[in-house]
């Protein structure tokens, strides 16, 4: 089956433990996969290993189309933002700083990105001033800049309350609508629920259950989902 | 008691009426320390940066000789600069023992591993934040340790000041290389010492307390200028 990127005998270990793999999958969904497990079962670390975060020991991941490999066409959502010594609006404007733009530039293009993702607050303050959902929206803001084609985004909706979760999505819609691929780890069973076009179900480092998300919730295949849509432990 | 407030008085007097021996010896000891910090702040900073976002083999060792040297003793430093730009020293022929010049390079000797040090305490905290940030952005790695040194200004300023503070009140090193010379090479904590010598205690204590002011309106200056209190803007 031919997608946008493939893993085959991926591998990370870390201080003598497998963290992830080994892992052979091939991501073909266009819209947004959202990858599940628990804690521990290596989704930040795929999320990482496709982004070029982390190395792998063993095995390939191959982009079928060579502009997706290239990080600057990919963006990343870190659970815990990022947050820079700087105010709101060069801390969004900053990745086209890197990329030379002049900085004035830069910050008119980053006040369009967070109205873009519905930040209303002075963007003149300093970051750290914004509230857990802003913060995670200037993240996303900041994320969009290069105007990525891939963009992966690690729990962003973790620790935020029901309202700011609701706004995330709703950005997340009109992202995916504009033709950004996007790839989610979340604990949240109903957020995945209300999102998932693909889930990827992740277990103790390996990929256990791969499918539609409609499917997924309907009828798992494998144990270890059926469990983990239970609300069991698993461990 | 009296003594003390003998120079109190004595500073605010040769304060006030400008005294032209106090206004040399201040403006030279202004000129000596800021340009160190200055020299020291442009090697240390970027080299505390530096260390704080390469790794290799050597590094730990590295770090440990820079805090080491922080506590170089500056008879020493003022020592070996004697040694070196001595008549019959190698560096001799630049002819800059016992000049301004000397002090200063005695001074950025003995301040750089302390501003490097500081510097590499302060953006070593930075990197771990942004790391992953600036792994993601592509930033190259003259990008991330501009992106560290700007963002990351607040702390380097400490650090600048920490060297500042030192060598406007370091006295073995300049005696040596300086020679405290009336009219050229005299500087306050010099002039300090040698009223002491001549037991004119007053004087010394009102030297001191100048001493003292001018350090903490250079300090109440930087943080001015560089607007760090500024509430909720960077």
């Amino acid at each position: 089956m031919s997608g946008w990127v493939s893993l085959s005998g991926v591998t990370v270990r870390r201080r003598g433990r497998t963290i992830l793999g080994p892992l052979d999958a091939t991501l073909n969904g266009g819209g947004l996969t959202i990858l599940m497990g628990p804690n521990g079962a290596g989704k930040t670390t795929l999320l990482r290993v496709l982004h070029g975060l982390e190395r792998v020991n063993t095995g390939d991941v191959h982009w079928t189309d060579p502009k997706d490999a290239d990080g600057r066409s990919q963006g990343f959502v870190f659970q815990t933002p990022v947050l820079m010594r700087r105010s709101v609006l060069d801390c969004i404007a900053y990745p086209l700083l890197l990329d030379g733009v002049s900085r004035t530039q830069a910050r008119e293009q980053a006040r369009a990105h967070a109205a873009e993702v519905g930040l209303t607050v002075n963007l003149d303050q300093a970051v750290t001033f914004l509230s857990g959902g802003e913060k995670q929206k200037m993240a996303l803001a900041r994320a969009l800049m290069r105007r990525p084609r891939i963009l992966f985004l690690d729990e962003p909706c973790a620790n935020l309350d029901g309202r700011s979760v609701k706004e995330i999505e709703e950005i997340l819609h009109r992202i995916k609508a504009g033709g950004t691929r996007i790839l989610m780890s979340t604990h949240d069973m109903g957020q995945a629920r209300r999102l998932a076009d693909d889930v990827l179900f992740l277990h103790a480092g390996k990929l256990v259950e791969q499918s539609n998300g409609d499917d997924f919730f309907r009828s798992p295949r494998t144990a270890e989902a059926k469990a983990y849509l239970k609300g069991e432990i698993l461990l | 008691m009296n003594s003390i407030g003998e120079g109190l008085w004595q500073a605010a007097r040769l304060v006030v009426t400008l005294d032209p021996d106090l206004v040399e010896i201040t403006a030279l000891s202004l000129r000596v320390s800021l340009g160190a910090t200055l020299v020291a702040s442009c090697i240390g900073l970027p080299l505390g940066a530096w260390l704080a976002v390469n790794r290799f083999p050597a590094r730990r060792f590295v770090i440990a000789i820079l805090n080491a040297l922080m506590g170089l003793p500056p008879v020493v430093v003022g020592l070996i600069v004697y040694v070196l730009f001595s008549r019959s020293g190698p560096l001799g022929v630049l002819g800059l023992l016992f000049t301004p010049t000397a002090m200063v390079i005695a001074q950025v000797i003995i301040i750089t591993p302390i501003i490097a040090s500081v510097a590499h305490q302060a953006i070593r905290d930075l990197w771990a934040d942004y790391h992953d940030l600036l792994i993601s952005l592509q930033a190259t790695r003259l990008q991330r340790i501009k992106t560290l040194l700007w963002d990351g200004r607040r702390a380097l300023m400490t650090a600048s000041l920490a060297g500042f503070g030192r060598a406007i009140g370091e006295v073995g090193a300049i005696m040596i290389v300086g020679g405290n010379i009336d009219h050229a090479t005299r500087v306050l904590t010099t002039a300090i010492a040698l009223e002491t010598g001549k037991g004119e205690f007053d004087m010394a204590l009102a030297l001191g307390f100048v001493l003292i002011g001018l350090a903490i309106l250079v300090n109440l200056g930087l943080h001015f200028i560089s607007r760090t209190e500024r509430g909720a803007r960077w």
